[in-house]
């Protein structure tokens, strides 16, 4: 069952087309790839889909709704959760707080409650820091809980951007580069990473640029080139397909 | 518990100030202490805006005067012309308006001070909404500068309408009695019990934004601080946000100025200048933004030498000097040059376990 479905995407830029026609399926469960050379609108294509950009035209199917043109939190209330190329902590916050705010949609309390630190919040307090913390063992990261966010090593925040994103406790995780600027043995850990996601029960869709991770751990592969679907196939095959290797490596 | 003790200290300062003016006989201080502490609980208001959700707002002072204001000329201006109308005959109905003399013994009929107050602030929070959603859809300097435009509004409104006094203001506002033994009033005879009043008032503020900012939703206003972009994929409504924030701090505005104003016994067009929106900024930038005890501490240093004279006619010139220089020296308040630079981000001590207290 595709959990999330892209029909004739189009997103323009004046005159350039970033995502041109584009059109793919993820099936609940896989870990789904979107590979392309530098500037084949991979980013924007993400983007279009969790509701940072609106398309041009098209259709952004997720769990049977039509998302686009909706609000980045109202995708997020359905269950989409993504991290980015750039990290992008909240500054002045702790690891521990930025993963705090990822449970922000499983929280009730609202302005006077919290005001009052009233009873009824404590025990929802204490389970958004127990989760939070579960999380941040979970990524190894458990020591830097309470240093700043924006001071950890960039492997590190790029854990805590992890585990930000988990604690949304989303049914869809859109990774925007996850191994980027990591060397080949945290790359190998990142990659076991995805796989643990994936068999916890998140469908994965990610960016990559890093072949040997995305053929290791894809179940299927996007190629875009130019903004255009190019080829989507299963590993072995786009690792034979004439136009794929054409555009990586040239004629 | 760790909450409750963490004011403690505070509250010992407060009382020694007290004790201390009485034994040398020093009490005259603590009219501008009670002041000061209502001036300082707009602060700490604007300083939630600020620092933490990250908005500017070069208006605030027009929150102030709508409380005061509107608070001032419900309890003073006489509905006897209107005596036979419907919606007058409905207030004095619910009990809501109280019948007097004046000084030259006519017959006078205004809106208790209860009424008037909860009035003024509920106009002051919907207009804040009113204003708030058009205008917080900017950001930086638009937004302080859309800010200041409802600024001058509110100024040259109150400046214009002869209902809000024009140059003049009003006065004469009466005594506001909260509730049996309290009352706000600028009498020599109850001079302590409304520093305490007023340092109630702003410890309770205090206590209550503190709370909001280690919850759910402190938490996703310095997130909105930190990427707006990131809170928004979170699932943090930031539009909402800003708004209930923006909010909320003028309604902590509309307080101060209900409670001063009666205080005082009346209010003039400079408690609505822009010159006083823009002090409240300064005062918050040397506290430091994100830092809600410095603000408030800056709040009560900064306005009790301001109302002392120690800057005389030079007042509005040495804020905006303030905030040059801290802008230039010490972007994250003069705090931070004590505990030098490296803890910077520092907040309202961040997450702790305190579930429990």
């Amino acid at each position: 069952m595709a959990i999330l479905s892209v029909e004739n995407l189009h997103r323009r830029f004046g005159g350039l087309h970033a995502v041109n026609d584009v059109s793919f399926q993820v099936t609940a469960g896989q870990i789904k790839a979107v590979i392309g050379p530098n500037g084949a609108g991979k980013t924007t294509l993400f983007n279009l889909v969790s509701g940072a950009l609106m398309p041009s035209s098209g259709v952004v199917r997720f769990q049977g709704k039509d998302i686009q043109g909706r609000r980045p939190y109202e995708i997020a209330a359905l269950g989409m959760a993504r991290t980015y190329q750039n990290i992008k902590m909240f500054a002045g916050m702790t690891a521990l707080e930025n993963v705090m705010v990822g449970c922000h949609l499983r929280g009730k309390a609202g302005f006077f409650s919290s005001m009052l630190h009233a009873p009824w919040t404590w025990g929802e307090e204490r389970a958004v820091l127990k989760k939070s913390m579960e999380l941040l063992e979970l990524l190894e990261i458990g020591e830097c809980a309470h240093v700043l966010a924006t001071s950890l090593a960039f492997g590190q925040q790029r854990a805590v951007e992890l585990a930000r994103a988990l604690a949304m406790q989303p049914s869809l995780l859109l990774l925007d580069e996850p191994a980027a600027g990591l060397n080949i043995y945290e790359t190998a850990e990142v990659g076991r990473l995805i796989t643990k996601i994936r068999d916890m029960g998140i469908t994965v869709l990610l960016v990559e640029h890093d072949m040997s991770l995305v053929m290791d751990i894809s179940d299927e592969i996007v190629v875009l080139c130019f903004g255009e679907k190019i080829a989507e196939d299963l590993p072995a095959a786009i690792q034979n397909n004439p136009e794929v290797i054409r555009i990586y490596l040239g004629e | 518990m760790k909450r409750i003790l963490a004011i403690l200290p505070l509250l010992a300062a407060v009382v020694l100030v007290q004790l201390l003016t009485t034994w040398t006989g020093t009490q005259f201080y603590l009219t501008q202490m009670t002041m000061a502490a209502y001036y300082s609980l707009l602060i700490i208001g604007l300083c939630v805006l600020m620092g933490y959700a990250g908005q500017i707002s070069l208006g605030h002072a027009g929150f102030f005067a709508i409380g005061g204001y509107l608070s001032a000329a419900l309890t003073t201006r006489s509905l006897v012309p209107f005596k036979e109308a419907a919606l007058v005959r409905l207030l004095d109905s619910c009990g809501l308006l109280h019948a007097g003399k004046d000084l030259y013994g006519a017959e006078l009929l205004v809106v208790t001070p209860w009424a008037a107050a909860v009035f003024a602030v509920l106009v002051a929070a919907l207009i804040a909404v009113a204003i708030g959603i058009p205008v917080l859809k900017l950001k930086g300097h638009y937004l302080a500068m859309a800010t200041l435009g409802f600024g001058i509004i509110i100024y040259r409104l109150v400046l214009a309408t002869p209902w809000f006094g024009e140059a003049d203001g009003i006065s004469g506002v009466p005594p506001f009695h909260l509730f049996s033994g309290v009352t706000v009033s600028g009498e020599s005879s109850v001079r302590i019990m409304n520093y305490y009043l007023a340092w109630g008032v702003l410890l309770s503020g205090l206590v209550l934004l503190i709370n909001l900012m280690q919850s759910r939703i402190g938490r996703a206003l310095r997130a909105i601080h930190g990427s707006e972009e990131a809170a928004d994929a979170m699932g943090v409504n930031i539009a909402r946000f800003k708004l209930q924030t923006f909010v909320l701090s003028a309604v902590f505005a509309a307080i101060a100025g209900v409670l001063l104003t009666h205080y005082n016994g009346g209010i003039g067009p400079s408690e609505a200048g822009v010159m006083k929106s823009v002090r409240y900024v300064a005062i918050v930038a040397v506290g430091g933004m994100a830092h809600l005890w410095g603000a408030m501490f800056m709040g009560v240093l900064l306005n009790f030498l301001s109302l002392r004279g120690v800057f005389g006619s030079y007042d509005d010139a040495v804020f905006g000097l303030i905030l040059i220089v801290i802008m230039l020296f010490a972007p994250d308040g003069i705090l931070s040059l004590l505990a030098g630079r490296k803890k910077k981000a520092a907040t309202v001590q961040p997450v702790q376990q305190d579930g429990e207290a």
